[in-house]
């Protein structure tokens, strides 16, 4: 995957409209140096990134947060010297800046610790979905004020990275009911996790069962098919969309290997590289998450989701027939609002309410 | 693996570190690979496309057109505008412009007919109000339960470039009053126009004098940033060379051995793009390559801001109530909705009272016409009746008249009949009688006539047909 490559985005270019004729100019008027002052721009305010990690524990949640941003965010709990296990689901926030060349990166990272590790795990993904729309909340808040700030802080989460535990054999149940509720709210990447306990073979056997699964219960993870734009995008992420769930192994310590140091794993039967190809798919993960498809996330966040959202939210408390200018908020109700079908144009809820809690 | 050294020690912004009270800084031990963040960035912008409105403030016949053609490098229209257009009317056209991979949706609005009334009051008033229904359109559209702004067109005016006539002495009353309308609401770039009317030393002078009548008179121009580094030297520079005196031309004319734009008098080549000769070099560079992004930024973020705050308040809205923060817009809301409601159910009651009270003053006056029209009717009556009894008594009178002449007749015939039962009578009269059927028939008539009246129509009818083939 060139870094360099178009990202796609729920926004359409612009058609002309009919009183709009194209003009050819003659000679060099300047008008791309825009781009270089949109970066300047850019560079200037910094960005954010707002990622969860949703998973059993145990799978290597935070040693994969750790590996893809090439630092301690956490220190990952070694097995067995955990705490007692949670017996409700929290959620774990940390915030970090980070800078490279010139580019700064406000990271927030949400973890979800106890995820599906009770005896019943009815509704598990409550406090996940309600934590979701509480930031959504926040954003909503903050952009109906009338004296607003000049930049928005974003703290909506962007992507979440689903791991499905390395059984072979196909989704579990619980993983079924998580992400059908979690697709329609927010970007979903599923990642199988720990992958070095599988075969390639087996590997491939369980990336097409899981792929199968997904489509028979029609969830649409990241990169959704309907926002494909162009030919361009659609070629790129379906040859993405081929190789969801990326099988990835993640590890923080470095090694020695052929005289190269190299984050892996080492076994006794061998040192399994985390950035090999050959080995895992982690790379593949990287790249999609942060190399080229980050303002993608975002952008898909905020046009689809965050304005899905808004819809159902402005909705709800609402009695009078809406005149242009009328918004009507009401406090938030203690249960989360259901939401629409992941299309463009959304749908209203009514179709929805038999579904969700 | 090398390693990544660099680390800041503060973040990014005092928002941040006051709401985050845990926001860290790391080091990072490898390259992860986010420096391609502002690439991402720029190619969706690339696949959006851009989008910049520029509104032309100034007289007829100034130039507008020219500079714009000439900055942009294209032909955008031909004609020239009426000097007689009795108001102010503001014409928006849209281009399509594409440079390499960069698509620019350019939006001129230019004001026609300003400055060529004779009563000028009203000028400025048309282009404040177009400015205002670009703000107002794009709040109502983020304003929208279903809304698509990433699609929207935006159609606020980003920067004005307000044109100054070469007088050499000072502002026009006009200019100041339109800037000052303006300069809360859009970026401001005032431009001396046609500046080859002026010469180097007086232009320095009217320049100085210019500036100095906007700063007392408190008109915010736009100032270019000087916040970042990399520009700030030079937008500094040119801060303190506003108002740029401009030269607008497409034409052609051949200068040492290249083809130049510029503009051809007797006595020299006044050319476009030397930056000895006039300021459009500056101008260009300034408006486009160097602050387009930041003019459209400062229109949304501080412009559009202040006009919705605004609006907002207008319509009632506050963010803290006497209670907390949060809850006021629902209870605005609410107060709103009730009041309204209320004002509603008054204004019904009051209009069910006037119509029921109109219902109740037709309908008297309904009644008095009715009753004054059978009043009418029985008069009418009675009249008719009248009429009609005294024409019986008429007819009476006449029949009895006829009878009595028909008795009279009866017997003066009774003794005409006696000189014609004598022999040898009047033969003379019969034939009179027969040449003469006129006389006879006008006898019969009225024979047939007193035959009516008495009732024994059929004997008058055979008379007359007997009279006929006579």
């Amino acid at each position: 995957m060139d870094p360099l490559r178009r990202s796609p985005s729920p926004c359409s270019p612009q058609a002309s409209s009919p009183e709009s004729p194209p003009c050819e100019m003659l000679g060099y008027v300047g008008i791309e140096a825009v781009l270089d002052q949109l970066k300047i721009k850019a560079m200037k305010m910094g960005f954010e990134f707002n990622i969860m990690v949703v998973g059993q524990s145990g799978l290597g949640k935070s040693t994969m947060v750790n590996t893809l941003f090439k630092s301690k965010m956490w220190k990952s709990t070694p097995p067995g010297l955990g705490g007692p296990t949670p017996q409700t689901l929290q959620l774990h926030s940390v915030t970090h800046v980070i800078e490279e060349n010139g580019v700064k990166l406000k990271l927030t990272v949400t973890d979800t610790p106890g995820f599906g590790d009770q005896i019943n795990n009815d509704k598990c993904w409550d406090p996940i979905l309600g934590y979701i729309n509480e930031k959504y909340e926040q954003y909503l808040q903050e952009e109906l004020l009338i004296t607003r700030q000049r930049h928005i802080p974003d703290s909506r989460v962007h992507c979440c990275v689903y791991f499905v535990p390395p059984t072979g054999h196909c989704l579990r149940p619980l993983d079924i009911e998580f992400l059908q509720r979690l697709c329609r709210t927010v970007n979903v990447v599923p990642v199988i996790a720990r992958a070095d306990s599988l075969t390639i073979e087996e590997r491939e056997a369980f990336r097409r069962r899981i792929q199968h699964n997904l489509k028979t219960h029609s969830i649409e993870v990241y990169p959704q098919k309907c926002f494909d734009e162009d030919v361009n995008d659609r070629i790129l992420n379906s040859r993405i969309r081929d190789r969801i769930p990326f099988a990835v192994v993640g590890a923080d310590r470095e090694h020695m290997v052929n005289g190269r140091c190299v984050l892996g794993r080492k076994t006794k039967w061998g040192i399994i590289e985390v950035e090999n190809m050959a080995h895992c798919e982690f790379p593949l993960l990287r790249d999609l998450l942060i190399r080229s498809h980050l303002q993608d996330l975002k952008d898909i966040t905020h046009n689809v989701h965050y304005e899905n959202y808004r819809v159902i939210r402005l909705n709800q408390s609402h009695v009078l027939p809406r005149g242009p200018g009328w918004v009507n908020l009401a406090p938030a109700p203690p249960c989360q609002p259901s939401s629409p079908g992941l299309t463009k144009v959304c749908r209203w809820a009514q179709d929805n309410s038999d579904e969700d809690s | 693996m090398a390693t990544n050294t660099a680390y800041m020690s503060s973040p990014v912004s005092d928002n941040e570190q006051k709401k985050k009270g845990n926001t860290r800084s790391l080091t990072m031990s490898g390259h992860v690979g986010f420096e391609s963040l502002p690439d991402q960035l720029v190619n969706r912008s690339i696949q959006q496309g851009f989008c910049f409105n520029i509104l032309c403030v100034g007289e007829s016949g100034i130039g507008k057109s020219t500079l714009i053609d000439t900055l942009f490098n294209t032909n955008f229209e031909d004609h020239e505008s009426s000097h007689f257009y009795p108001h102010v009317r503001l014409k928006a056209q849209t281009y399509d412009l594409q440079e390499s991979d960069v698509r620019l949706k350019l939006t001129i609005v230019n004001t026609v007919g300003f400055g060529d009334q004779i009563n000028k009051e009203e000028s400025y008033q048309p282009i404040v109000d177009y400015i205002d229904a670009q703000f107002e359109a794009y709040l109502q559209e983020e304003l929208k339960i279903q809304r698509s702004l990433f699609n929207y067109h935006d159609s606020r005016i980003h920067v004005c470039l307000y044109f100054i006539s070469p007088t050499g002495h000072s502002l026009k009353t006009l200019d100041l009053l339109t800037m000052k309308s303006l300069d809360s609401k859009v970026n401001i770039i005032p431009v001396i126009a046609k500046a080859d009317a002026i010469s180097k030393t007086e232009l320095q002078k009217f320049k100085i004098k210019l500036m100095s009548e906007l700063v007392s008179n408190g008109v915010q121009i736009y100032q270019f940033p000087t916040d970042d580094e990399t520009i700030a030297k030079i937008n500094a520079s040119m801060n303190g060379q506003l108002p740029f005196a401009v030269v607008g031309s497409m034409d052609e004319v051949k200068v040492g051995n290249k083809m130049v734009k510029a503009r051809q008098y007797p006595w020299g080549v006044v050319q476009v793009e030397n930056e000895n000769h006039c300021d459009f070099v500056k101008l260009r560079e300034m408006l486009i390559c160097t602050n387009m992004e930041d003019l459209r930024d400062q229109t949304h973020t501080r412009h559009y801001e202040l006009y919705r705050r605004c609006r907002l308040e207008e319509m009632g809205f506050a963010d803290t109530g006497p209670e907390s923060k949060p809850r006021s817009l629902q209870e605005t809301y609410e107060a709103k909705r009730h009041e309204f409601y209320g004002e509603r159910q008054r204004k019904e009651e009051e209009m069910k009272q006037v119509f029921v009270q109109r219902v109740k003053e037709k309908e008297a006056v309904l009644k008095e016409a009715e009753r004054e029209l059978q009043a009418k009717f029985e008069h009418l009556k009675r009249v008719h009746q009248e009429e009609k009894m005294k024409l019986e008594e008429k007819r009476r009178l006449l029949e009895e008249e006829i009878i009595a002449f028909s008795k009279k007749k009866a017997t003066s015939e009774i003794y005409q009949n006696q000189p014609y039962a004598a022999p040898g009578g009047n033969p003379r009269r019969d034939k009179d009688r027969k040449k003469e059927p006129g006389y006879r028939f006008e006898f019969l008539c009225f024979d047939v006539r007193a035959r009516a009246a008495s009732g024994g129509q059929k004997d008058a009818e055979e008379r007359v047909e007997h009279g006929r083939p006579l």
